[in-house]
C-alpha cells in the first residue's frame, strides 16, 4: 500500500503548459503522476531527466526534481545521477527523435548497461516542436516537410532493438489508455534495471495518420493473448508486429541480470554524493597515504 | 656536473616505458631530481620509440637539446638519434645489437657494448636485458646498484620471488661488468648521503590523485591519448575509496554522466584530449546554463582532428575559452608543472562548485605523460570548498528555495535532489529564479547578468600571473602550461651571461584573467612562447588587456621546447610576428 500522504496534489504545479490541446503528452504526464502516487514516491525522492522537444518539457509541468537537458542525452545524464546517488528513483522522459535519433547511441548502450532507470519514450513518429518533420519511427511513405514524397527509410523499431541490445524490461503502452500507461510505468519502476516503456502518443497537430482512432483500431494487449514475458524469442517475434495489429504491454522482462549499479564495487563504500558530503566535513587526508606510496 | 640526460631507445613493445619508469623511480629514491619523457608513435608494436630521462642534483624542468647517453636497444636507434648526442657523449648498446659505427665515427662519441642479451639469457630470459641496461646506466652515472635492486623488488613483486631474484642477479652482474667503463665515464652526479624521499609521478597521475584528495568520487570518460591514464589510474583505486569510474560509449556520454553526477551532488569529472573535448562542447553549454559544476580535463595533443595522437601541443587554449554557442561563464586553468597538476586536480573542484560552472583543466602530452620527481604531496594542505552548496540535511527550514536567485555576486544557492525543502526544475531553456522555463525579456536580461556576474567574481579571485626572474629585464617571456619549465630554464641561461636579459610571466589561471594581469604586463617587451602556431595566449591577452606582444616563439611539431632553443631565439632576436 502506498503511503497515504502521497497524493496527486503533491505533484501539481502552476507552470503554464504549452502543449497543444489534445496532445498525447497530457496523458503521459498524468500516467507518470498516477504511477508515482501508486508507488508512494514523493517529489523529492524522484529525479525526472528529459531531453529537448515538446515532450521533454514535461518536468516543467509538475512538482518534481526535473532536469531538462540536451537533445538526445538524458539517458547518459540520468545514468550519471543514478550512479552518484543510487537512492534516487530516476526517470527519463523524452521523445522518439531524442531517444532513438540523436540519442540512439546512448539508447543502445543503456539497454546493455542496465542501470536502474525507468525510461518513458513519447513516441509520436514525428518532430513536433520543429513543426512536423519525419522521425526515426515514422513509417515508410510518411509525408512530412522533409519527406515530401513520403519517407524512403525503414522505421526504427525500438522494441526489437532494445531486445537485441539485452534490455531487461521492454514494454509498449498507448497514451490513449492512461491506466495501462500508469500500470506499465509502475511495472517499469518496480523492475530492477533499465525499463523501456515506448508510449504510442498521437501528435494531434502534425501527425494526421497515426491518430488516436488509428491506434485504437489496431492495438491489442499482449497479456490477453497469453504472451510469456520471460520468452525472449516470443518477444522478438511480437516486436515485428506493426500495421494491422499493434501489441501493447510487456514484451519481455528478466531480473536474471543485476542492475549496473549493483555491480559497481566502489558504491559499497557509499555513493559519490555521500562521499562529497563526508569528505567536505571530514577530509581525512591520511586515507590517501596508500595511494601516495604507489609513487614513492 | 649539474645534470645528465639519457635517451632509452628501441622498438615499441620492447618495454621502454616501463624500464624508463623504473629507472626514474630508482633515481628518485637515490635523491636525484628527475624528469622522464616518453616519446612514442601511435602504434602498439614496432617502430622506434624512446624514453628520455634527465637527472640532476637540482630540479629539472625540461628536456635539453642534447643528450649525454643513448641506450640503443636496436641498431637503427643509433642512426636515428646519433645527431642528438653531445660531443663526448656515449652510446650504450647490448653487444648483441649490431651497431653501425659509421654514424659515430665522425663524432667524438664513445661506444659501450656489454653482452647484456647473453647475460640475460644465462639467467633465463633475454627480456631481462633491459634490467641489465638500467644497471649499467646506474653504474656509469654513479648511483648505487641498491637503488636499482630495490625497484626490481618492488616492480617484480607480483611476478614472484624468482622473477625478483633473477632480475636482481642480472642487474648485479651487469653493474659489475662495466666497472672499467664506469671509471672512465666523465659525468657523475653527486649522490645525497641521506636521500630525501620524492614521488616519481606523471602529470596525469598527479592530477588524478589531486582530484581524489579534493573529494572527486565520480569520473566518466572515453579513452583518448594522452588522457587515458587518468581514467585507468582512478579505475585502479581500491573500491574502499568509493571512486566510481565509468568508461562510456563516447565523450558525449562521458561529459553528460559527469554533469548528471554533479547535478545529483557528487564531485565529478571527465578527461579527454582535444578531439573528445569537441564532442563535449554541447554539454559545456548545459553545465553553463543549468549552473552545474563539472571538471573537464583536456590533455592536449597535436591537432586538428586526429593530428599527432601521441605528441604534444598547446593548440586548444582559445577553443577552451570560447567553446560553445551563446555566452556563459567557464573557468580555464592550466598547470605548469607536475606539482600544479596535483594542486589544480583538487582546486578545479573548488572553483567549479564555488562558481557553479564548468572548469576546464588544460594539460598537454608533456605534462600528462612525463614522470617527474616532486616533493611528496601534502594531503593536509588540500581544502574542500563547496561554495554556496546546501548539503542534504542542511537546508534552512521554510519554503521559497530559489535555485537561480538573482544574487549580487551571481552565485545562487545550490541544493540536490533528495532534499525535501528544495524540489525544483532545472532547464537548458532560459528560466526564472525558481527554475521554470520562461521567455520573458526582463527575466532573460536579469538572468544573463546574474550568470555572467559569476565571471567577474571569479576574475577578482583568480590567481594573477607570476613573475620569475629580475623585475627589470630586456625581454619578458610569456608562457603557460608545459612551456613554463623550458622558459624558466632559458631565463636562467640568458641571465647567467651577466645582465638582466630576460624574465618570465607565466599563467595558471587563464580564464577569466586576473584584473592584475594588465599591470603586471604593462611596459614590458613581451615575447610569447607557446606550443602552437598562432600564439593563442598572446591573442587572448591582447583581446582582454589591450597589451600586444612584440613577437613569439612557437613550436607545433609535436615535440617539447628545449631551453637552449628558446635562449637562442632570444639572443638572436628571432621571433615570429603575432
Amino acid at each position: 500500500m502506498p503511503p497515504s500522504d502521497v497524493s496527486l496534489d503533491l505533484f501539481e504545479c502552476e507552470a503554464e503548459n504549452t502543449w497543444c490541446p489534445g496532445c498525447g503528452d497530457f496523458a503521459i504526464l498524468r500516467g507518470l503522476k498516477l504511477a508515482l502516487v501508486e508507488a508512494g514516491i514523493r517529489p523529492h525522492e524522484a529525479l525526472l531527466v528529459s531531453g529537448i522537444g515538446c515532450g521533454s518539457k514535461l518536468p516543467d509541468y509538475m512538482t518534481i526534481n526535473g532536469f531538462m537537458t540536451l537533445h538526445g542525452r538524458p539517458l547518459a545524464i540520468a545514468t550519471g545521477a543514478k550512479l552518484a546517488n543510487p537512492k534516487l528513483h530516476v526517470f527519463v522522459v523524452n521523445g522518439d527523435g531524442d531517444s532513438y535519433g540523436i540519442g540512439g547511441n546512448h539508447f543502445v548502450h543503456t539497454c546493455r548497461r542496465n542501470p536502474d532507470l525507468t525510461h518513458i519514450v513519447e513516441n509520436n513518429q514525428i518532430y513536433g516542436l520543429t513543426k512536423g518533420q519525419y522521425s526515426p519511427t515514422s513509417d515508410r511513405g510518411f509525408i512530412t516537410t522533409t519527406s515530401p514524397d513520403g519517407s524512403i527509410e525503414a522505421a526504427f523499431n525500438p522494441i526489437a532493438i532494445a531486445l537485441a541490445a539485452h534490455a531487461t524490461f521492454v514494454a509498449r503502452s498507448f497514451s490513449g489508455d492512461p491506466k495501462h500507461l500508469a500500470k506499465m510505468i509502475v511495472a517499469g519502476m518496480n523492475h530492477r534495471g533499465y525499463a523501456l516503456i515506448d508510449v504510442l502518443q498521437p501528435c494531434v497537430t502534425y501527425n494526421k495518420i497515426n491518430t488516436y482512432d488509428w491506434y485504437r483500431e489496431r492495438i491489442y494487449r499482449l497479456e490477453e493473448e497469453g504472451h510469456d514475458t520471460s520468452d525472449h524469442d516470443a518477444a522478438a517475434a511480437r516486436a515485428q508486429e506493426w500495421g494491422d495489429r499493434i501489441p501493447i504491454g510487456i514484451f519481455f522482462q528478466t531480473e536474471a541480470e543485476h542492475a549496473y549499479e549493483e555491480d559497481v564495487r566502489a558504491l559499497a563504500a557509499g555513493s559519490p554524493v555521500e562521499s562529497a558530503v563526508r569528505l567536505h566535513r571530514n577530509p581525512q587526508p591520511e586515507q590517501y597515504e596508500t595511494l601516495r606510496q604507489r609513487f614513492l | 656536473m649539474q645534470d645528465i640526460t639519457i635517451r632509452l631507445s628501441g622498438n615499441a613493445g620492447q618495454g621502454l616505458e616501463s624500464s624508463g619508469a623504473g629507472f626514474v623511480l630508482a633515481a628518485a629514491r637515490s635523491g636525484l631530481h628527475v624528469l622522464g619523457m616518453p616519446d612514442y608513435r601511435s602504434r602498439v608494436r614496432g617502430g622506434n620509440n624512446f624514453f628520455q630521462v634527465r637527472l640532476g642534483n637540482s630540479p629539472v624542468q625540461s628536456q635539453p637539446r642534447q643528450i649525454n647517453i643513448l641506450l640503443a636497444l636496436t641498431a637503427d636507434a643509433v642512426e636515428m638519434h646519433a645527431h642528438d648526442i653531445m660531443d663526448g657523449g656515449f652510446v650504450l648498446a647490448p653487444a648483441e645489437v649490431g651497431i653501425d659505427e659509421s654514424f659515430l665515427r665522425p663524432r667524438n662519441i664513445a661506444l659501450i657494448q656489454p653482452p647484456l642479451v647473453d647475460l640475460a639469457k644465462q639467467h633465463g630470459d633475454k627480456m631481462m636485458a633491459n634490467t641489465g641496461a638500467l644497471a649499467v646506466l646506474a653504474a656509469l652515472i654513479g648511483f648505487p646498484l641498491q637503488a636499482i635492486q630495490d625497484v626490481i623488488a618492488r616492480n617484480f613483486a607480483r611476478k614472484g620471488a624468482e622473477a625478483v631474484a633473477t632480475n636482481q642477479a642480472v642487474a648485479a652482474a651487469a653493474h659489475d661488468m662495466v666497472r672499467e667503463d664506469a671509471a672512465r665515464f666523465p659525468w657523475k652526479l653527486s649522490m645525497p648521503a641521506e636521500p630525501r624521499p620524492r614521488m616519481a609521478i606523471s602529470g596525469n597521475h598527479a592530477l588524478a590523485l589531486g582530484a581524489m584528495a579534493g573529494g572527486c568520487r565520480f569520473m566518466s570518460a572515453y579513452p583518448m591519448t594522452p588522457a587515458t591514464t587518468i581514467m585507468e589510474w582512478l579505475s585502479s583505486v581500491p573500491p574502499e575509496f568509493g571512486m566510481v569510474v565509468k568508461h562510456t560509449e563516447d565523450e558525449i556520454a562521458a561529459a553528460c554522466m559527469a554533469i548528471g553526477a554533479s547535478y545529483a551532488g557528487a564531485r565529478a569529472m571527465t578527461a579527454t584530449s582535444g578531439g573528445g573535448f569537441c564532442l563535449m562542447v554541447e554539454s559545456l553549454g548545459l553545465a553553463g546554463m543549468t549552473e552545474v559544476p563539472v571538471v573537464i580535463v583536456d590533455a592536449q595533443r597535436g591537432g586538428p582532428s586526429t593530428g599527432l595522437p601521441t605528441r604534444t601541443e598547446q593548440g586548444d587554449l582559445l577553443f577552451a575559452v570560447h567553446a560553445g554557442h551563446g555566452e556563459f561563464p567557464r573557468i580555464v586553468i592550466a598547470p605548469r608543472t607536475h606539482e600544479e597538476c596535483f594542486e589544480l586536480g583538487w582546486r578545479a573542484f573548488n572553483l567549479a562548485e564555488r562558481y557553479q560552472c564548468p572548469v576546464i583543466v588544460l594539460t598537454d602530452m608533456l605534462l600528462a605523460g612525463s614522470i617527474a620527481t616532486i616533493d611528496p604531496v601534502d594531503f593536509g594542505a588540500v581544502s574542500i570548498d563547496r561554495g554556496r552548496t546546501i548539503e542534504p540535511g542542511d537546508h534552512p527550514a521554510g519554503n521559497g528555495f530559489r535555485r537561480f536567485e538573482f544574487a549580487d555576486d551571481g552565485i545562487s544557492p545550490r541544493a540536490f535532489p533528495g532534499d525535501p525543502e528544495a524540489v525544483f526544475p532545472s532547464s537548458t531553456d532560459e528560466h526564472d529564479e525558481t527554475g521554470h522555463i520562461t521567455e520573458d525579456a526582463a527575466n532573460r536580461v536579469r538572468m544573463m547578468q546574474k550568470r555572467m556576474r559569476k565571471l567577474e567574481t571569479a576574475a577578482n579571485e583568480a590567481r594573477p600571473p607570476e613573475l620569475y626572474g629580475p623585475e627589470d629585464a630586456e625581454i619578458t617571456l610569456v608562457a603557460w602550461g608545459s612551456s613554463y619549465g623550458p622558459c624558466r630554464e632559458a631565463v636562467d641561461m640568458l641571465n647567467a651571461e651577466g645582465r638582466a636579459a630576460a624574465n618570465l610571466v607565466s599563467f595558471t589561471d587563464i580564464w577569466p584573467l586576473s584584473p592584475a594581469t594588465e599591470e603586471i604586463l604593462r611596459g614590458r617587451r613581451i615575447i610569447a612562447v607557446e606550443g602552437n602556431y598562432s600564439s593563442q595566449l598572446a591573442q587572448l591577452l591582447r583581446m582582454h588587456t589591450g597589451i600586444a606582444v612584440q613577437g613569439s616563439i612557437n613550436r607545433y611539431d609535436g615535440r617539447a621546447f628545449s631551453p637552449e632553443a628558446i635562449a637562442d631565439h632570444v639572443r638572436e632576436g628571432q621571433y615570429a610576428a603575432v
